[in-house]
């Protein structure tokens, strides 16, 4: 049962992106050409409503539909693995115009060369496991 | 009924994607999609390699349910919910893609010269998805999210270091962009 509904919420955010145009290579360029106000709306809308629902979940200690408390778990405290990591990956986006989520997308709708993105994509989170003792985090 | 098919504007689309983490959040589960990645690697039996794959995948079954859903999504709403896939972006950007070579601006859901069957026997564009796929990989695992995982979840979260991360991914694709794309297209 709680298999369809994670089935079903996955459905339902990637129409979502298709549909928003979110998962177009074509809108992830003109976001970093700044010529259109459209993905910093949907990131902005998204973000405004889910800080409001984070921290009234976090204040409030809501529980879970099953019951459990919610833990929101903070990130480590650091810094050269957000800002190296998090360059990488702004290098990626724009190059193949698709983030990790999109890509699953694209996958559905039909575009066989994103799965050479996304299986490129596993190989590159492969060799951050490999390497990751090596690198500065 | 029209309405849903056409684009859904910013305004419909953010809000959907905020409903999207609440409901997983209710649920008592995390918002991020790169994380499957390291769930497949696992799968795969990378945890003979590294011990960052050394973990109980089975317990992230239900986010990989959540992206084969994400993959459905995308196949109803190419398929079922789109009779244009053209998007309009701004007249601007036409321009500039037209001097990149692209020349299917406003015209396509993804350009021609990088998503369609053809590029497979581009060797210099098949290189280029190649190099763009790994990097978002090895990004999102070290800077530990992606989009979902820092931009909506981690900033929701009023997190410093998802901040980082988020200036971090600015500041790639930007270079990519304006720096990078020239030499490249």
């Amino acid at each position: 049962m709680k298999s369809i509904l994670y089935l079903l919420i996955g459905t339902f955010f990637g129409i979502v992106l298709f549909k928003s145009e979110a998962a177009s290579w074509f809108r992830i360029y003109e976001m970093f050409q700044f010529d259109s106000f459209h993905m910093y709306g949907i990131i902005g809308s998204a973000l405004a409503l889910g800080i409001l629902f984070t921290q009234i979940t976090k204040r409030k200690g809501l529980k879970s539909f099953f019951g459990e408390k919610i833990v929101i778990a903070d990130k480590d405290k650091s810094f050269y693995r957000y800002a190296i990591g998090g360059v990488c990956f702004g290098l990626g986006w724009a190059l193949a115009g698709a983030c990790p989520g999109p890509m699953y997308v694209l996958v559905g709708a039909g575009y066989l060369p994103i799965l050479v993105v996304l299986a490129a994509a596993t190989l590159g989170t492969l060799f951050y496991g490999l390497i990751k003792s090596k690198l500065p985090h | 009924m029209n309405l849903i098919l056409e684009p859904w504007p910013w305004y419909i689309s953010g809000p959907l994607i905020a409903l999207t983490m609440a409901i997983l959040i209710l649920m008592g589960k995390r918002f991020g999609m790169s994380s499957n990645l390291r769930t497949l690697c696992a799968i795969g039996g990378a945890g003979k390699l590294a011990g960052f794959f050394k973990f109980d995948w089975k317990a992230q079954r239900w986010n990989l349910l959540v992206a084969l859903g994400v993959l459905i999504g995308g196949f109803i709403a190419q398929n079922f919910l789109s009779p244009n896939d053209a998007v309009a972006i701004s007249e601007n950007t036409i321009t500039k893609l037209n001097t990149l070579g692209f020349k299917d601006g406003g015209q396509a859901y993804m350009p021609q010269a990088l998503f369609e069957n053809k590029v497979f026997s581009n060797p210099k564009n098949l290189v280029l998805l190649i190099l763009g796929g790994f990097l978002v990989g090895f990004g999102a695992r070290y800077a530990g999210g992606c989009t979902s995982g820092h931009a909506i979840s981690g900033l929701s979260n009023l997190q410093l270091p998802s901040l980082i991360a988020v200036i971090g991914f600015f500041v790639g694709g930007l270079i990519m962009t304006h720096l990078i794309f020239p030499i490249l297209f």
